[in-house]
Order: structure tokens, then C-alpha cells, then sequence
């Protein structure tokens, strides 16, 4: 069996807020290429995991690394020039900017021209904007996001608008997608299509994804890897197999049912 | 829930001409129309032979390039700025200085006063850019009053209270100090500062900025240095406000610390709230339309004086009332602007036509 | 007489403080509960006094009378404000909420000059001037009061916080606003009643400031900006600190008025508590009680 690089790699991540800890201690490793689900019941700390990788939160101990570099000082700017991407539990678009122009933000580190360069528009500024258009366009036919191209994010329905999230984070070919609930508050059909784009974007490009998901039979579906989480431990890891008949996991979901 | 995957051949035509369109500047015809109109009424403009009307439509120019400038920190990056009066200010008396102190030309001197300014505002901006918006309000409200105090101590650069004379720039041997020449100068200002605007805003600069504006997170998870780019547009905005000081020295002539009061700052900021906070034409239109209401309101009170002479004292509360109503309005009732019926106007322009091609199928 | 000098100036600064302090008081309030920045709070200050001597010149009502018709005026007037141009932006990003109470001073300031013209008008004389020794400083009689009055009103606003329902009210609504409305509170209603508190305090502070300057006039106006400094040193959201920076600012900016205005000619009094906001701006922007949020997303 060949070896898989590992893309992530979090080691005793520990965060608090005013004494009161998110996360106690948190390891795991995601490979290169796979779908790495981050589950367990609500406050387990998933979201303050996934912000801990991203550069919102500084966790206090602990490593983060992603392939050789340690990220734990990076800020966020500087993860994405590595290649992280990420969407966010609520919707966090730029509410007035067209569907176009967010995923155009999208490729923002792709693209190379200045201010002055922006200002004066000839050249080198004026083709890389085209080509980089273009490049768009790919994202917004790939996601079928063509009839809403050009309306402002802010009107688009609940759905759309997690779409095109997802949109933008691929316009930055990331080689790690971090989702944080990519389907929750959606239909049956608009869940299905979520699926199947992540998937594609998994298949087509390559991308190592870690999501945070509450539906269980779509991550049981989908990932490689399950991780649980519950008041900021990890509980169980492994295949979905594996995880679903771990009886501390039976134990922390039973125990959320009860409440 | 329909789904819009499939529908993407049905669309307007190849996508190459869809996203040229969404380049272009002037996407619809009445756009284009309206354009090429403004620009044959302003050549127009120096056909007058009335001092008036040339000094007042220098002054509209002069308002534009301000106005532009505040959008690019205020409506299209989100920082709200109480400096502009100060950074004006610092643009006249920095050409001011270079041109009487440093013998410098005047006209090399306007570009030169945009640079300092904006590195002054720059130096400025840096400890608030790292807080909260409301911070950046708080620190260029100091710096208004930190630089008049210094525009009034430091009377070796500044001439003091008693301010500074500027000779007329020259341009190719001719000295552009008539109304008249100054309009040129002032209007080949405008036309730049507009195309620069208007082209960072469909490019990824000004796509960050706007980004910041919306969703500062987002915007650093995306890639964004955020600091950098705030600073960036503080740099920008400082430089066009420099620009605007300067010109407005060469068309006074004379310039003291009362040319740039507080309330200057407040009309800079009305005038993009009124014309459309987060556009260029929004800042066109709010710098004109509150440069030339004033005018409007002494003309209709000297005309009333006969019947009410108490109006003609209190032109400057009427006017401070009716900006202030303004803004307020405006903020509560339509807080795009100006601008944004224009839109509206040309969107159902425009959808019509959409309309009416897929009927005749 | 050095030291008869220093003592003169640090009373003049702790008059003027302590009228910063409740302008300053009133502009907190507003920012907990609303988390408004109000830029128009200075002309609160201003219709107070312009109102309350309309009240004693124009219409010969004796000082209380006149007083209480202030209050209630500027009172409702808040509340007016509130619900006529603050409710409709709820939720509207926090630079059209400073920018439209930009607009609200404009509207104060110049209704004000529209109905009272520009002139410094006189103030009726409400607190003895003859001066009174401590020590070998003289001091206006006028001052003692106006700084008590303050403090009284002060005591009055910290034990209406603690103890009075409403006053609870409106400190559940500041510290959590899901929480306030899960126990029943009206935010909304909350919003409004903390601009009519803030209104009526800088209007007391207004007339305080009249009395002890015997006149009032559109100058008025600038003081109030001068509550920025203020509260950026105190602390935004904090009202012991719009207090104890009130008085640091007035006694600050008279000392530094009265060693070095000599040294430049004039003019630093008005600049040192900008001077003062950049400084903390740089060093603690959370000012000396202010709380340093955490950002959750």
C-alpha cells in the first residue's frame, strides 16, 4: 500500500476563551486527497477547530501544521497564499458584490497587478483580468451558478448563496477546503447537489477537504475519515465504520438526545 | 426549488461577451448616452464668459475629485473619515509651501502636495487601522484639529493665520490664472481621478477593498492582507483629497486656516452619502449636487429678500439644515445614494430589452 | 502664587471635567445599549441650554420650573430621535449609524442658530458668583455648585442603574441583548429610553456650563466633540471611566492651557484632548476601564 502524504496535521490543539476551554487538547491527521468529517454534538468545538486552522483563533497550545509548514502564527492571509480555503457556518459572502465579483475575490492571490497597475488598466493589468474572468466563468458554469451571475449575493436564496460559498473558496484552488456546515438549512435536492459538487471539486482537483457536517447519513456517505468531537475531546477516529459502532460516540450522541 | 445547473446554455450568448460586457464601464446605452452628453455640456462650460459660472463649476470639479477620494476610504473600503477637511488642508499648504518656499512650479507642486498627504495619511491612519472602524472616525477627527492647530503654529510653512498666496501655475510658458485656464486644469484632474476610480473598481484592488467593506474575515480568509489593503486605501483616498486641497489653492490664490473648517469635512461626507456611498458616479453626483445647492439657496433668498429679508443672514444655518436633513434622509430612506435611482432607471432599461428578445423566439 | 495659579487652573479643570463627565456619561450610555457612536451628544448639551434659557428669558418661568421643562424636553427629544432616526437603521453597518448622527448635530446646531441667531446670549444669573476662599484661591461660588450638581446627578445615574427596574433593565439590554429579550425586556424600547437618559444628562450638563459662563452660544457645540477624547480615554463602554476621563481631560487640558499657551500664543487647550485620544489610540485603544472584546465568529 502506498504511503499518503499527510496534509494536516494538528497536534494537542488547546483553545480557551476567558478560562472556559474549547478545545482540550485536540489531535488528528488528515491524508492528502481525502473527505475528513469533523462530527459530535453542539459547543463540541468543531467550529473552533476549523477557525483554529484557518487563522481566526490562535490556539493557545498545541501545533498546526499544514504539509511542511507550522501555521500556528500565521494570519489568514498568509494560509490562503498556501492553500487553504474555507467557508463559513453563516454565510460570511460579500453581501454586495455580484455572484461574478465574489468569486472574482476568489482569485485575488492568482492574480498579480497592483494599485497603480488596477488604475491605469493597460497591459498586463487589463489581460490577466480577462483570463482570470474566464477562469470565473469555469467556477460558475461548474456549480451551475449562471442564471444568478450577476445579482448581488445579498438577494440570492439561503441555498444559492452556500453555492456560491463554496464557489469562491474553489476559485482560490485551494489544496485544502475547510467547510464548516456546507448543507445545513438546505432542501433535500439543493443537499444532494452539494454533495455532488463536493465530490467533483474532491475528484476533478484533487482537494483534501475537512468539513464540519450534522447529517449524518451524508457523512457516513462520503468522508474517508470521521472524527468526533465532544466538549472539545476527540472521542472516536476512524473510518465511518469504525466510528459509528464506537461506544463513546453512541454514548455522547445518546447522552445529546436525552438533554 | 429550481435548479440552475442545467441552465446554463440558455443564457445570453457565449460567456466570453457576457463577462467582456460586465468589464465595460458604460454597460447600457442610456449610460453611454448620458456620458457623452456630460462630457459635450462640461466642454461647453468654457465658452461662458460669466466669472460665475466658471467658478463655480471649478469649484464642482474640485468637489468631485474630494468627493472620490472620501468614497474610496468611506463607501468602497468601509472606514469612515471625519479628516477630510484636514487632508485637504494638508494637500493646499503642502503646495502652498513647495510652490512659494520651494519656488516650485505650482503645477508640479499638486502631485507632489497628493503624495504627502497621503503618506501623512498614512502615518495617521496606521495605529487605527488595526481596531475597529469606529476608531479611524475618532483619530481623524484628532487629526482635523491636530492639523489646524499646527496649520495656524507653524507660521514658517503655513504663513500662519494670516495664510499663504499661491502664484498660478504654469503649463508650456502659459500662466493658468484666469477662471478659465484654471477649468482645463481642474477638469483634465477630474477626468483622470474618474477613469483611475472606475478602473480599480472592476479590478482585484478595488474587488479587496469592497471585500474588506462587506466582510472583513472573509475577506483576510480569501487571501487579503487586510491591514495592507486598508492602509492601501487610506494611502489612495489621502492622495486624491491632497490633490483636491491643491487645486482649490491654486483657485483661491489665497489660502488660510478658515478655507478648510470642520464643516468642510461634513459636506465631504454628505456628498457621498447623498450621491451613493461605494460609487464613482454617486460622488459626481453628490459633489454637484451639494456644490451647487448652495448656490441655488443664495440665489432663491436674494430673490425673496423683498418679502422676507430676514433669509438673507441665515443662508449658512439653512444651509448646514437642509445638507443635515439631507444625510439623514438619505441614510434612513436611501442609503445608496442618488446613484442608486439611476440605477434602477437603466436595470429596466435594460431588462426590457432582455425581455423583449426571447418573446420574438 | 505659583501654587495659588496651579490650584486656580485644576478647579476650572475639574468645572469643566465634570461637565465632560456627564456629556461623556450620556454618550456611554448610548453606546452600550445601542452601540451607537453619537457625535451629536455635544448638541444635546446645547439644546439644553438654549432651551432652558428660552424658558426663563422668553417665557419668565422661575429656574426650577424651567429646569424641569428642559428635562422633559430633551427628554422626549431623545426619544424622538430614537425612534424617528435611529430605529429605522438598526442593523445597518455601524459607519451609517456615526454618519447619521453627523446629521443630527448638523440639524441640532443649525435649528438652533435658525431660532437663536449666532450671538452669545446672556444667561440669567442661577448660581451665586461671589466668590468664596479656599484657602488663597479665590472660586466662583457658581463653580462649587456646578461641580456638586454633576456629582449629585452622577450618584443619582449610578443608584438608578443598580436598583431601579428600569435601570436593570436597560443594563441587561446593554451586556446581552438575546438574553434581555428572552427575559422579557423591550429592547427596543430600551434603545429609546437610553437616548432620552443621555439626552437629559448632557442637557443638565449644558445648562451647568451656561450658569458658569454666564452666556450661551454655538460654541457650545465644539466642547461636545471634545467628549471623544473622553470616553476613547475612559474607555468606550465603560461609565466610571467617562467620569474619571471627564475630569482628567478638563484638568488636562487647563493645566497644559495655563503653562503653555503662553509659550505658542494661544490655542492648546482646544488641541490637547486630541492629542490625548491619538496617545491612547496607540498605547490602550480599550481606554483606562474599557473592556477588550473577543471577537467570536
Amino acid at each position: 500500500m502506498p504511503q499518503v502524504p499527510i496534509s494536516l496535521s494538528c497536534r494537542d490543539v488547546f483553545l480557551s476563551f476567558g478560562g472556559v476551554s474549547a478545545l482540550a487538547g485536540v489531535s488528528f491527521d488528515v491524508l492528502c486527497g481525502e473527505i475528513f468529517a469533523i462530527i459530535g454534538p453542539n459547543g463540541a468545538g468543531k467550529s473552533s477547530m476549523l477557525n483554529c486552522i484557518s487563522g481566526l483563533y490562535r490556539p493557545q497550545k498545541g501545533s498546526i501544521r499544514f504539509k511542511e509548514t507550522t501555521l500556528n502564527d500565521l494570519p489568514s492571509h498568509r494560509r490562503a497564499r498556501l492553500g487553504i480555503a474555507r467557508s463559513f457556518q453563516n454565510i460570511a459572502l460579500f453581501r454586495e458584490m455580484t455572484v461574478v465579483d465574489n468569486i472574482l475575490v476568489g482569485r485575488h492571490l492568482h492574480l498579480g497587478c497592483g494599485l497603480i497597475a488596477n488604475g491605469i488598466f493597460f497591459g498586463r493589468a487589463r489581460s490577466e483580468e480577462l483570463r482570470h474572468r474566464a477562469k470565473a466563468e469555469e467556477i460558475i458554469s461548474f456549480l451551475g451558478l449562471t442564471a444568478v451571475r450577476s445579482q448581488p449575493v445579498g438577494n440570492l436564496a439561503y441555498g444559492l448563496q452556500k453555492r456560491v460559498e463554496l464557489a469562491r473558496a474553489l476559485a482560490l484552488e485551494p489544496e485544502l477546503l475547510l467547510l464548516d456546515e456546507p448543507m445545513a438549512g438546505m432542501t433535500a435536492g439543493e443537499r444532494d447537489d452539494m454533495v455532488r459538487s463536493i465530490l467533483e471539486a474532491n475528484a476533478a482537483y484533487g482537494v483534501t477537504v475537512v468539513m464540519i457536517e450534522h447529517d449524518m447519513g451524508i457523512v457516513m456517505d462520503i468522508s474517508d475519515t470521521v472524527c468526533v468531537l465532544d466538549f472539545g475531546r476527540r472521542i472516536a477516529l476512524g473510518t465511518p465504520a469504525e466510528v459509528q459502532s464506537d461506544p463513546h460516540v453512541i454514548k455522547a450522541y445518546l447522552g445529546e438526545e436525552d438533554d | 426549488m429550481s435548479r440552475s445547473t442545467d441552465n446554463s446554455t440558455s443564457s445570453a450568448g457565449p460567456t466570453t461577451t457576457v463577462f467582456k460586457n460586465d468589464l465595460a464601464l458604460l454597460g447600457s446605452a442610456p449610460a453611454r448616452i448620458s456620458l457623452l452628453l456630460v462630457i459635450a455640456l462640461t466642454a461647453c462650460l468654457p465658452l461662458s464668459n460669466s466669472s460665475y459660472i466658471l467658478d463655480v463649476a471649478n469649484r464642482c470639479g474640485i468637489a468631485i475629485v474630494a468627493a472620490i477620494g472620501l468614497n474610496i476610504l468611506t463607501g468602497y473600503t468601509g472606514l469612515i473619515s471625519l479628516g477630510n477637511a484636514a487632508f485637504m488642508a494638508i494637500g493646499a499648504f503642502a503646495a502652498g509651501f513647495l510652490a512659494t518656499k520651494g519656488g516650485l512650479n505650482t503645477l508640479y507642486c499638486i502631485p507632489l502636495a497628493g503624495l504627502i498627504t497621503a503618506l501623512l495619511g498614512m502615518v495617521i491612519g496606521i495605529p487605527s487601522l488595526r481596531l475597529k472602524g469606529l476608531y479611524l472616525a475618532m483619530a481623524t477627527l484628532a487629526a482635523h484639529f491636530i492639523v489646524e492647530f499646527l496649520v495656524v503654529k507653524w507660521e514658517s510653512v503655513t504663513g500662519g493665520v494670516a495664510g499663504l498666496s499661491i502664484p498660478a501655475p504654469v503649463l508650456a510658458g502659459l500662466q493658468l490664472d484666469s477662471d478659465r485656464s484654471l477649468f482645463y486644469l481642474i477638469y483634465g484632474v477630474v477626468l483622470l481621478a474618474t477613469i483611475f476610480a472606475a478602473n480599480l473598481f472592476r479590478t482585484r484592488t478595488g474587488r479587496a477593498f469592497i471585500a474588506i467593506r462587506d466582510h472583513e474575515t472573509a475577506a483576510g480568509v480569501m487571501g487579503i492582507n487586510v491591514f495592507q489593503y486598508k492602509l492601501a486605501a487610506f494611502g489612495l483616498s489621502s492622495f486624491y483629497v491632497g490633490v483636491a486641497g491643491a487645486l482649490t489653492a491654486c483657485q483661491a490664490k489665497i489660502i488660510s486656516p478658515e478655507t478648510f473648517p470642520f464643516s468642510l469635512a461634513i459636506d465631504s461626507l454628505a456628498m457621498i452619502i447623498i450621491g451613493g456611498l461605494g460609487s464613482v458616479t454617486g460622488s459626481i453626483l453628490g459633489a454637484l449636487f451639494l456644490t451647487l445647492l448652495p448656490e441655488a439657496l443664495r440665489l432663491a433668498t436674494t430673490a425673496l429678500s423683498g418679502s422676507y429679508p430676514a433669509l438673507v443672514g441665515n443662508i449658512a444655518p439653512l444651509k448646514e439644515m437642509i445638507f443635515s436633513i439631507l444625510i439623514i434622509v438619505f441614510l434612513v430612506y436611501s442609503p445608496h445614494g442618488i446613484v442608486s435611482w439611476w440605477r434602477s432607471l437603466t436595470a429596466r432599461f435594460r431588462r426590457d430589452s432582455a425581455v423583449q428578445k426571447p418573446k420574438r423566439r | 502664587m505659583d501654587l495659588t495659579f496651579l490650584l486656580q487652573l485644576l478647579i476650572n479643570g475639574l468645572v469643566v471635567g465634570s461637565i465632560y463627565a456627564l456629556v461623556a456619561t450620556g454618550f456611554v450610555i448610548i453606546y452600550k445599549s445601542t452601540s451607537a457612536l453619537n457625535l451629536a451628544q455635544g448638541e444635546f448639551l446645547m439644546v439644553g441650554a438654549y432651551v432652558c434659557m428660552q424658558a426663563m428669558v422668553g417665557f419668565k418661568l422661575p429656574f426650577l420650573a424651567a429646569f424641569c421643562v428642559t428635562l422633559l424636553f430633551t427628554g422626549l427629544l431623545g426619544i424622538l430621535i430614537e425612534r424617528v432616526i435611529l430605529r429605522p437603521l438598526l442593523g445597518s453597518p455601524v459607519i451609517s449609524v456615526i454618519m447619521v448622527t453627523l446629521g443630527l448635530s448638523g440639524l441640532l446646531r443649525s435649528s438652533l442658530q435658525l431660532c437663536f441667531g449666532t450671538d452669545t446670549k446672556p444667561f440669567p444669573e442661577i448660581l451665586p458668583s461671589a466668590p468664596v476662599h479656599l484657602g488663597p484661591v479665590p472660586i466662583t461660588q457658581g463653580y462649587l455648585y456646578a461641580v456638586a450638581g454633576a456629582a449629585l446627578l452622577l450618584v443619582l445615574l449610578t443608584l438608578f442603574f443598580h436598583y431601579s427596574r428600569a435601570g436593570l433593565a436597560l443594563r441587561a439590554t446593554a451586556s446581552n441583548q438575546q438574553t434581555a429579550l428572552s427575559m422579557g425586556i423591550s429592547v427596543k424600547q430600551m434603545f429609546a429610553i437610553s437616548w432620552g437618559i443621555a439626552a437629559v444628562v448632557s442637557a443638565i450638563g449644558g445648562i451647568l456650563l451656561a450658569a458658569i459662563r454666564g452666556g450661551v452660544d454655538m460654541s457650545l457645540a465644539y466642547m461636545g466633540l471634545k467628549v471623544l477624547p473622553v470616553v476613547i480615554l475612559g474607555g468606550l463602554d465603560s461609565i466610571v471611566g467617562a467620569i474619571v476621563g471627564g475630569l482628567v481631560i478638563g484638568i488636562l487640558e487647563n493645566i497644559s492651557g495655563g503653562y503653555l499657551d503662553p509659550l505658542v500664543g494661544g490655542g492648546i487647550k482646544e488641541v490637547v484632548p486630541y492629542i490625548v485620544l491619538v496617545l491612547i489610540l496607540m498605547i490602550r485603544p480599550s481606554g483606562l476601564f474599557g473592556k477588550k472584546r473577543i471577537d467570536r465568529v
